[in-house]
């Protein structure tokens, strides 16, 4: 009789110890790319109001610094505007999986008083100004896109990121595609060897800053900031051949196309995606997990967090300027979401 | 003071220890940093070892790094600030420790410290918005012959040396002008009543008491100059964040600090970070050299004895006989 | 006679400077509060001072998480840097002229040269990386770093200043060493040694870089050491940063915040350094 009754009572107080813990709060640290950081917010915050003891602590630190606290195990997942490299992949001390979240555009911005009708831009043309080969805004290889357009003979001032960022990595990507003369001389990389007499501003807000401010100048930003900044943006020629302004519709065409082609890690660059209406600079940005992470607790919370924000979050993409995934997209990821082993 | 003078008394050596010992943990926290950046750049010491001081080239895809241009944008705009700010600073400590009536000085000390308090990001977007226009102005200003002088040479960008030089410079301001001040009210008035007891002017017993306090005032210049070669964030959201070694004040050009903190936190491949942490140990190795001759510096003048005051106050006895 | 004129024109000329300098000093400083004045007192409601950042577009988000988290992260800075940054301070001074003084003068002046993100990362590699793990104790660790060289110098230079008699004469009394350095010595230079402590908070109060690896950011309110902790400085940063007009507004508020408690810590600091230099000087 009395064995029995301790049984049960121990029973209880399991039974009640594990109720207690899991009513416990869940504290999860991220770290990663600063231009999902909005959207992100918005998402933790409208997933602590639905489920109140999960508290997800994320910070901008930048896709590269991401990278490497994730590999360091300082936080439990990271966010990233370029996918990891196969030498970073390598040495990080488990496998990690990639899985995109929203989609962000990168736009060319520029300042010409008086001008006010909205330019057109081709890849090598962009890529030129870029090298330093166009130096004058009336060029004749930017009269020809833009015909008809009073083009004024001011110099061009080249204003591009300061500091190493996912921005860049996108714009470059794009660059390269397009300019085989780009790809030899600068090349890929979240910062890069820029021509002499440009200059480089801080942050997203430093170039565009810098560009409303200088006559003459221009330079590229996400997309959300030449909207909110009301800075001019141009359109820019897809691969096929059509002129296409950035908006979260063009952005997620891009990504729509190559959801047919997707490789099974997601890792995937969509500049110069084909189709009419595709942009021709987006990207994906993406939430990096270990495939085997350490604290099960926090992997299963972030398995529904991650699972919600693929279905539920989206809605909130297109309001803080981001493009949601197309649904081809999703699918796939719902399909990966298993292979981080919770067990 | 010299070593024998110090008695072996136990409560001196318990003194002596005990607070040496908290001397021995700063050394050794900067013996740790120093440590540290030497470790971490050893893959770039390795590969590039002393070109990396002489090379302008800093390509993170092709992985040539070359220091020169951030060396150069160290030094000029550290040495700009220093020289815009170290007489406004002395002005300031002046007017305050010996002009400034009693009511004034509190509120002055108040506002001084003041400037000292705002975050340096505000400071880069103010930099970034309020002065580089301004800047931009004065560029488009500039009569075509100063234009043509190299110091003036470029396109009329606003960011640049410039720019940089100024919000360094009144970011300085607070701290050599705190310390000066201070160093400044700690000399005894006797001093000063020995000055005007000589029939010294006003200047002349301030400049009695600048020399008096003159190694104090050295180390407040260095104290600014130091906070100069080390800021960061203010800088590169005004110097245009090029990396280019140039005369001119208007063109952008770029400091050790600024690349340090803008590539830090993406850069991505064992020898660009190594690259980045040896441009931190560079600048570690500058700092002590302009410590080293600073030491000279204050050590020559200690040993200095007062020429000046006493020829005149020979030339005021010979005047007055 | 004209040598007269001449010092006495050098005089009145350097007295206009000096004036001239203060003016010229006072007006960034004007248009800086200004600037932040206009951009920032928009955002200052209740809501900001109680509430938790909120996303974009959500009324009602606040820095109270923040504005305590710089609270604890200065305070643990200033409790490592204080000591260290004085007693080192004593140490030079008193010990002036031995081998030992001059490398640790030396220490502290090229401390202060290190920028800010060097010594954050430095904190980073002993704090964060071995434990796995950011906390408010290494940010407080890498700010109490960079306090450290000023504290110092500023101590060492004032005690300097302070005449031997004072000295001598409290041991002729009897006192010990460590006694009379700090009842006696000390003492008369506090005001010195507390402004060198002000300025070091003011130069750590508005540093970014070696937060954001150390201390990092918590969206949460938390006021546990060994767990990231938010701060104004990193918040408004990440604010500031972004595109949007409300958040922007929220940044200059943090950064009026940060202004506004510092200076009232400068102020707080100098009154009770009166209070006690009047105790001191009636007893």
């Amino acid at each position: 009789m009395n064995r029995a009754r301790t049984y049960v009572t121990i029973a209880l107080m399991v039974g009640a110890l594990g109720a207690a813990l899991s009513a416990q709060k869940v504290q999860i640290t991220g770290a990663g790319a600063t231009f999902p950081f909005p959207i992100y917010s918005k998402w933790f915050s409208e997933y602590n109001k639905k489920n109140p003891n999960v508290e997800i602590n994320y910070q901008s630190l930048g896709s590269g610094a991401g990278i490497r606290q994730l590999s360091s195990q300082t936080v439990f997942f990271g966010a990233t505007d370029g996918p990891m490299t196969d030498e970073q992949l390598q040495s990080a001390p488990g496998r990690i999986l990639h899985f995109p979240t929203v989609l962000g555009g990168v736009v060319p911005i520029y300042n010409i008083p008086g001008l006010n009708t909205e330019l057109k831009f081709t890849g090598p043309v962009l890529a030129n100004i870029f090298l330093g080969a166009i130096t004058k805004w009336n060029d004749p290889q930017i009269a020809k896109i833009n015909p008809g357009v009073n083009l004024p003979a001011t110099d061009i001032t080249v204003v591009h990121r300061a500091e190493s960022s996912g921005t860049t990595y996108i714009f470059v990507d794009y660059l390269a595609k397009v300019s085989p003369e780009w790809k030899k001389k600068i090349g890929v990389a979240t910062s890069v060897n820029w021509p002499a007499g440009t200059v480089g501003g801080k942050g997203n807000e430093g170039v565009s800053g810098l560009v409303s401010q200088t006559p003459g100048a221009i330079g590229y930003v996400e997309l959300i900031y030449a909207i909110q900044n009301k800075i001019s943006y141009g359109s820019v020629q897809n691969m096929n051949g059509k002129f296409v302004k950035a908006s979260t519709d063009t952005v997620t065409a891009a990504a729509a196309a190559a959801a047919k082609q997707m490789p099974a890690d997601f890792r995937v660059s969509i500049t110069n995606a084909p189709g009419d209406n595709a942009y021709p600079i987006s990207s994906f940005t993406w939430l990096l997990f270990y495939e085997t992470p350490k604290d099960k607790g926090q992997a299963k919370v972030m398995v529904e967090f991650l699972k919600w924000a693929l279905t539920e979050g989206q809605k909130f993409a297109p309001d803080l300027g981001y493009a949601p995934l197309p649904k081809d997209v999703v699918d796939l990821e719902m399909k990966a979401i298993p292979k981080i082993k919770l067990g | 003071m010299k070593n024998s003078r110090f008695s072996a008394r136990p409560d001196e050596v318990f003194f002596r220890v005990g607070t040496g010992a908290f001397a021995l943990l700063l050394i050794v926290i900067v013996g740790g940093i120093a440590f540290e950046l030497g470790r971490q750049s050893s893959l770039s010491i390795a590969k590039f070892g002393w070109q990396f001081w002489q090379t302008d080239v800093w390509d993170p895809v092709a992985d040539q790094f070359g220091a020169r241009p951030f060396i150069w944008g160290t030094l000029y705009s550290s040495i700009l600030a220093l020289l815009i700010s170290t007489p406004i600073a002395l002005g300031i400590a002046i007017f305050i420790s010996e002009l400034a009536p009693q009511w004034l000085r509190k509120p002055l000390v108040f506002v001084t410290e003041l400037l000292a308090a705002v975050p340096s990001i505000v400071y880069g977007l103010w930099g970034i918005f309020i002065l580089v226009p301004v800047v931009r102005q004065l560029q488009l200003n500039t009569p075509a012959w100063l234009k043509s002088t190299p110091f003036f040479s470029g396109p009329p960008l606003g960011v640049g040396m410039l720019s940089a030089a100024i919000v360094l410079s009144i970011m300085v301001i607070p701290f050599t002008s705190s310390v000066a001040r201070e160093v400044l009210k700690a000399v005894p008035q006797a001093q000063r009543e020995g000055a005007y007891a000589l029939g010294a002017t006003r200047w002349e017993a301030i400049r009695m008491a600048l020399f008096y306090a003159r190694t104090g005032i050295v180390g407040a210049i260095m104290l600014g100059f130091g906070r100069a070669l080390g800021e960061t964030m203010a800088v590169t959201m005004v110097i245009g964040n090029s990396p280019q070694i140039s005369l001119s004040l208007f063109s952008p050009q770029y400091t050790m600090a600024a690349v340090l903190a803008n590539e830090f936190a993406e850069a991505a491949g064992d020898l660009y970070l190594s690259a980045l942490v040896n441009i931190g140990l560079v600048l570690f190795v500058m700092t002590l050299i302009i410590n080293t001759l600073s030491r000279l510096l204050i050590w020559s003048m200690a040993r200095q004895k007062r020429p000046r005051l006493r020829r005149a106050a020979l030339s005021e006895a010979g005047q007055a006989a | 006679m004209m040598r007269d004129r001449w010092r006495r024109g050098l005089s009145h000329a350097v007295l206009i400077f000096s004036g001239a300098s203060v003016v010229l000093a006072l007006i960034p400083l004007a248009l800086i509060l200004f600037y932040v004045i206009t951009r920032g007192v928009g955002a200052l409601n209740l809501d900001f001072f109680r509430n938790m950042p909120a996303p974009v577009g959500e009324p009602g988000g606040g820095m109270a998480n923040a504005i305590v988290g710089s609270l604890i992260v200065t305070g643990l800075g200033s409790l490592f840097a204080i000591p260290i940054g004085v007693i080192a301070g004593v140490y030079a001074a008193e010990y002036r002229g031995t081998r030992f003084s001059s490398a640790t003068r030396f220490a502290a002046d090229t401390l202060n040269g290190v920028p800010s993100i060097v010594i954050g990362v430095f904190a980073y590699g002993i704090a964060v990386l071995p434990f796995k793990h950011f906390s408010a104790l290494a940010g407080g660790l890498a700010l109490g770093i960079m306090m450290i060289p000023l504290i110092m110098r500023t101590t060492e230079e004032l005690l300097l200043l302070v005449p031997n008699t004072l000295r001598e004469g409290a041991l002729a009394l009897g006192a010990t060493r460590a006694r009379a350095v700090f009842t006696v010595v000390l003492p008369a230079a506090l005001p010195g040694i507390v402004t060198g402590i002000l300025l070091a908070l003011a130069r750590i109060a508005g540093e970014t870089a070696p937060l954001i690896f150390t201390s990092f950011n918590n969206r949460y309110f938390s006021t546990n050491v060994t767990q990231p902790i938010s701060t104004l400085t990193v918040q408004v940063f990440t604010y500031a940063i972004t595109a949007y007009e409300d958040w922007h507004r929220q940044a200059w508020a943090g950064a009026l915040v940060l202004v506004t408690i510092v200076s009232l810590c400068s102020v707080l600091a100098r009154m009770a350094t009166a209070r006690m230099e009047r105790l001191h000087r009636g007893a």
